[in-house]
């Protein structure tokens, strides 16, 4: 007769989620450590290569973003509260540089690829401003480009409906410098003035 | 004598009459808004909620302009961003709570129609003492932080 326990192939199954959760939550616990100490920069690499859609639904890869500051930020577009507050004050941030603003490219990149599409992704975006760059992918893109910014996010149910869910996310702006090379980490709750100060220190 | 004050004024909660009705109230609803979102979209809602009165709960929120509302708030967490539902919301007597962006907000799901910048639109809080009270939400641009 064969064992009524489960095999250690099911224990494995259950284990391993469980196993990756505790890593993330020791990943976000350091990198948040970093942060406060203001010492990324020096930690280990933020960003790298990428390919994702714009609103489009047109390629566009890291290399693309080379030759001007990027501003990047991830969210959803489902999210009410926090993304188009932070969205607004990058907006407003770049008014306040003027000329300035020119050497930055604000990119918002889902991290909600099942709803957010390339079309929802475009309509959203153009209601802050036209500089703003949406980008999307599927849900391997997404899951990758995140793990190389460090960005922690992850589905939190609300109802039984499949679209009953907000997630949950890292909310930081991520600096990165004309070469792809990640500069500083900034406050996504800083307001636009504050926000203009630190990017405008940054800026050559 | 207190019995017939009490039930002079239930009675008076029933049928609005006014002047007599905004007496009552101790609930004040300021400063409200939300911000232009596309038809079938997500929005928040805003307000300073004044409590001229003793302890109540904000116990329900709704809007004809949205297929679902709901309480939450977001809460930052090491860096991450949540957004939890909030069953009920206690407002101190005498006190003033603030929904405000980044913390507690009413989220509007399923919008039935755009919300478009410079219209007003009406949401409904009810309290457990204070009864249903109802806001007009004017409408600012995407992602504002005040009305």
């Amino acid at each position: 007769m064969p064992e009524p326990s489960p095999s250690p192939d099911a224990r494995g199954k259950f284990l391993l989620p469980v196993v990756g959760l505790l890593v993330l939550a020791l990943l976000v616990g350091a990198g948040a450590t970093m942060w406060l100490g203001g010492s990324l920069a020096d930690g280990p690499a933020v960003g790298g290569s990428f390919s994702l859609l714009d609103g489009d639904g047109k390629r566009v890869t890291d290399r693309d973003l080379r030759g001007k500051y990027a501003l990047v930020y991830f969210g959803y577009t489902f999210c009410p509260d926090v993304c188009p507050t932070t969205l607004n004050q990058v907006s407003e941030a770049l008014d306040r540089l003027g000329t300035k603003a020119g050497q930055v490219r604000p990119v918002f990149i889902t991290i909600d690829p099942a709803r957010d599409t390339p079309a929802v992704m475009k309509q959203y975006v153009s209601a802050f401003t036209p500089r703003l760059l949406p980008l999307t992918g599927s849900d391997a893109e997404i899951a990758d480009v995140a793990r190389k910014f460090r960005v922690y996010y992850a589905p939190h149910r609300t109802g039984d409906q499949p679209g009953d869910y907000t997630m949950d996310h890292s909310s930081v702006l991520y600096l990165m410098g004309p070469e792809g090379k990640f500069l500083a980490p900034l406050r996504a709750d800083a307001p636009a003035r504050e926000l203009a100060e630190n990017l405008s220190k940054q800026l050559k | 004598m207190k019995f017939l004050v009490s039930a002079v004024l239930l009675l008076a909660s029933f049928f609005p009459v006014p002047g007599f009705a905004a007496d009552a109230r101790t609930i004040r609803l300021e400063n409200a808004f939300t911000r232009s979102a596309p038809a079938g979209g997500v929005g928040a809602f805003y307000v300073t909620i004044v409590n001229t009165g003793a302890a109540d709960r904000l116990v329900a929120v709704a809007s004809p302009v949205a297929g679902k509302a709901e309480l939450h708030e977001s809460v930052s967490v090491g860096g991450v961003m949540r957004m939890r539902g909030v069953a009920d919301l206690a407002i101190p007597a005498g006190g003033t709570v603030k929904l405000a962006p980044g913390g507690y907000h009413v989220m509007l799901i399923a919008l039935t129609q755009p919300l478009t910048v410079g219209q007003s639109v009406p949401v409904t809080l009810t309290f457990e003492k204070a009864g249903a009270v109802e806001a007009r939400a004017s409408v600012a641009k995407p992602g504002a932080i005040a009305p």
